[in-house]
């Protein structure tokens, strides 16, 4: 149990010196390391490590779903990592995304999803900027409760809504065009713009698996792995976006914002402003998570896709991986998604686990796995001047 | 020394909290590149007389004007463009942001930069950035904590957070500071260095308006003072005809009725 607690007490700072030995590489190297580290992830479907796969469910779409969680984690560390609004609806604009890239792409047109997909982007913004505008104006509590509202109002509206599909939802949803040829349909030709063997484990012995070859760039409903790769792409985009904006004068307003609004207000910085710019960069992340999701393998959404429960998973995967540092979002994001399907042998007992991991967190690391460096900095101090005024050496 | 075009003008201020009359139509102005120190004992409205200057109140009756504009239902973050900063008497800093980017907070005031020109690295947002950080680092120098620029702020001793409040608020680029109880809890020694700061930044080009209790700093460093009791102004003038003015005397020390009048 202890070493449990030492580990877990121990991440954010080794995670601090992991990203010190990195920042102290030369350029070329970091370059190096960075795309090392990026190649690990896009091939991790394919090389499918014997200890992390899944047993029983394909280990490409449980990787899909870890991306999508990702990215909803991301998004929302903005709105309440950096601006601190807690948001208890977030499911809300991912079904908004959902559902836009639904309805362009099956009814009207038959939009291709790469159309469609900065569309339902906008479309989500907007969504966030007309919940923002009226709900911004109250704070704390407050905030939470009408959130939480708008994804219950989301809900139940496309239960009811004939166009919609109600409660059948809508199925069909036609997948990210293909590049290469075509893997379905009258000219069906199985070979994508070229195949990738994945690994297949007898035990620790990898063998080279020719015959399930993923099809580069081919969005078939076979294979969930061309999906994470596209996910996974907007992830970096994303991830790489949030880093430039954080890193400026927006993401010092934010934080002001939450440290103390009313000195921010008084120091110049426009804060309604600020929050409503982080609950629309915010939505229009969810929304995009949201629209990949609905284009997905299964091509088939309804309203039962988009429960309150997603709106606490990603509260919780925020919360869990360390609110405010995007690395922490993503990490929250990934167990959150992965340890339910990774863990499926416990089935019944699934939720009670991650119930329970999550109490055990919020005791010993209320502040998440991986808090922002200066959130620990502060506490490290603050633990110093305790053990200071108690006479203990430091 | 003391500039003759009035900057602020409260006129005739009244603010009603219910049935308690916080301010009862208090009246004057502050003019430019002069140190106005406000005084008055406790609960006489000095704070509320800066919460209605920068916004934060609204007066139930009369007007602010900063440089003739008029500061009514203005947001308070226009307010500071304008150019009026403020200090806290409770201190009120970012605390889990470095001591830098508390001051660049207060930089970004006039900065045009925003969301896109972040997301792509323009030009604009470079130069901007740079001279934010530039502009941080010479308000630290001039507040004399340098050296803590990287520090969080809430890991900052408490003389030198005050510090930092008055360079964040004089990075916003203000025309007048308002400085709430700069001095307070600060040691005699620290009270010298603070009076040499305030006389430092008035030296800058900024007019600053002063709450203070501690009278030897009040008289030593300011050009005039107005005096408040009840919300109502009792007394203004040069620090020497207030020092010997009957009723700012009977108001911080309590006299008979008889001798009062």
């Amino acid at each position: 149990m202890t070493t449990v607690r030492t580990f877990v007490g121990n991440l954010g700072e080794n995670w601090d010196r992991t990203v010190d030995r990195y920042n102290a590489q030369s350029k070329p190297v970091k370059i190096l390391l960075t795309t090392l580290f990026t190649l690990f992830f896009f091939a991790l479907p394919l090389l499918r490590p014997p200890v992390l796969t899944t047993e029983g469910i394909d280990f490409g779409s449980v990787m899909f779903r870890v991306a999508a969680f990702a990215l909803v984690a991301l998004g929302l560390n903005i709105v309440i990592g950096y601006a601190g609004l807690l948001d208890l609806g977030y499911v809300g604009f991912y079904a908004v995304g959902a559902y836009t890239t639904a309805v362009l792409t099956v009814y009207h047109g038959s939009w291709p999803f790469f159309l469609a997909l900065p569309v339902a982007i906008v479309v989500t913004m907007i969504t966030g900027v007309i919940l923002g505008a009226p709900t911004l104006r109250v704070r704390g509590d407050y905030l939470a409760i009408v959130t939480l509202g708008f994804g219950e109002i989301i809900r139940i509206c496309v239960t009811n809504i004939e166009w919609l599909g109600a409660a059948a939802g809508i199925k069909d949803i036609p997948h990210p065009n293909s590049i290469g040829p075509n893997p379905e349909g009258p000219f069906a030709d199985k070979r994508g713009l070229f195949d990738i063997p994945r690994l297949e484990w007898d035990g620790l012995i990898p063998s080279l698996d020719h015959k399930r070859a993923t099809h580069f760039l081919t969005f078939g409903s076979g294979d969930a792995i061309p999906y994470y790769w596209l996910l996974l792409t907007a992830l970096l985009l994303v991830l790489f976006a949030d880093r430039l904006i954080k890193a400026s004068r927006v993401g010092r307003a934010w934080e002001a914002t939450r440290e103390d609004e009313d000195a921010a207000e008084l120091m110049g910085v426009p804060t309604f402003k600020y929050k409503l710019m982080a609950f629309a960069l915010g939505a229009a992340i969810g929304g995009m998570s949201g629209s990949f999701f609905a284009s997905g393998q299964g091509g088939y959404i309804n309203p039962q896709s988009f429960p309150l429960l997603l709106s606490m998973l990603f509260v919780a995967a925020v919360i869990v991986g360390g609110s405010g540092n995007r690395w922490g979002a993503i990490a929250g994001g990934a167990l959150v998604a992965y340890l339910p399907e990774r863990f499926r042998e416990f089935a019944d007992y699934r939720l009670f686990f991650f119930g329970l991991a999550l109490t055990v967190l919020a005791v010993w690391r209320p502040e998440g796995l991986l808090p922002p460096r200066r959130t620990r900095r502060a506490k490290s101090v603050e633990a110093k001047i305790e053990a200071l005024e108690e006479g203990e050496p430091v | 020394m003391t500039g003759t075009k009035a900057l602020l003008e409260v006129d005739d201020v009244t603010i009603k909290f219910g049935g308690l009359t916080a301010l009862d139509q208090v009246s004057f102005t502050i003019n430019e590149g002069e140190i106005l120190g406000l005084i008055g004992p406790n609960g006489a409205g000095k704070t509320t007389c800066f919460n209605v200057m920068t916004g934060v109140y609204q007066a139930t009756s009369g007007q602010v004007r900063f440089d003739g504009t008029p500061l009514t239902r203005m947001k308070r973050h226009k307010i500071t463009r304008l150019g009026i900063a403020r200090t806290f008497q409770n201190i009120r800093l970012f605390k889990s942001m470095t001591v830098l980017e508390n001051v660049m907070v207060g930089a970004d005031t006039h900065s045009k930069v925003g969301f896109f020109d972040a997301l792509f690295r323009t030009p604009r947002h470079r130069r901007t950035e740079g001279a934010a950080l530039e502009r941080a680092k010479e308000l630290l120098d001039i507040v004399g904590i340098t050296a803590r620029g990287d520090e969080l702020a809430s890991n900052l001793s408490y003389g030198d957070q005050r510090r930092l409040e008055i360079a964040r608020a004089m990075a916003t680029g203000p025309k007048l500071l308002c400085l709430d109880e700069p001095a307070a809890g600060f040691n005699p020694a620290e009270k010298v260095r603070l009076m040499e700061l305030i006389r430092r930044v008035r030296d800058e080009g900024y007019t600053v308006l002063l709450i203070e209790h501690d009278m030897r700093l009040v008289m030593g460093v300011t050009d005039r003072i107005v005096v408040l009791e009840f919300g109502r102004k009792i007394a203004e003038g040069l620090p020497a005809e207030i020092r010997d003015n009957p009723a700012v005397i009977a108001a911080y020390l309590g006299v008979d009725e008889e001798d009062a009048s």
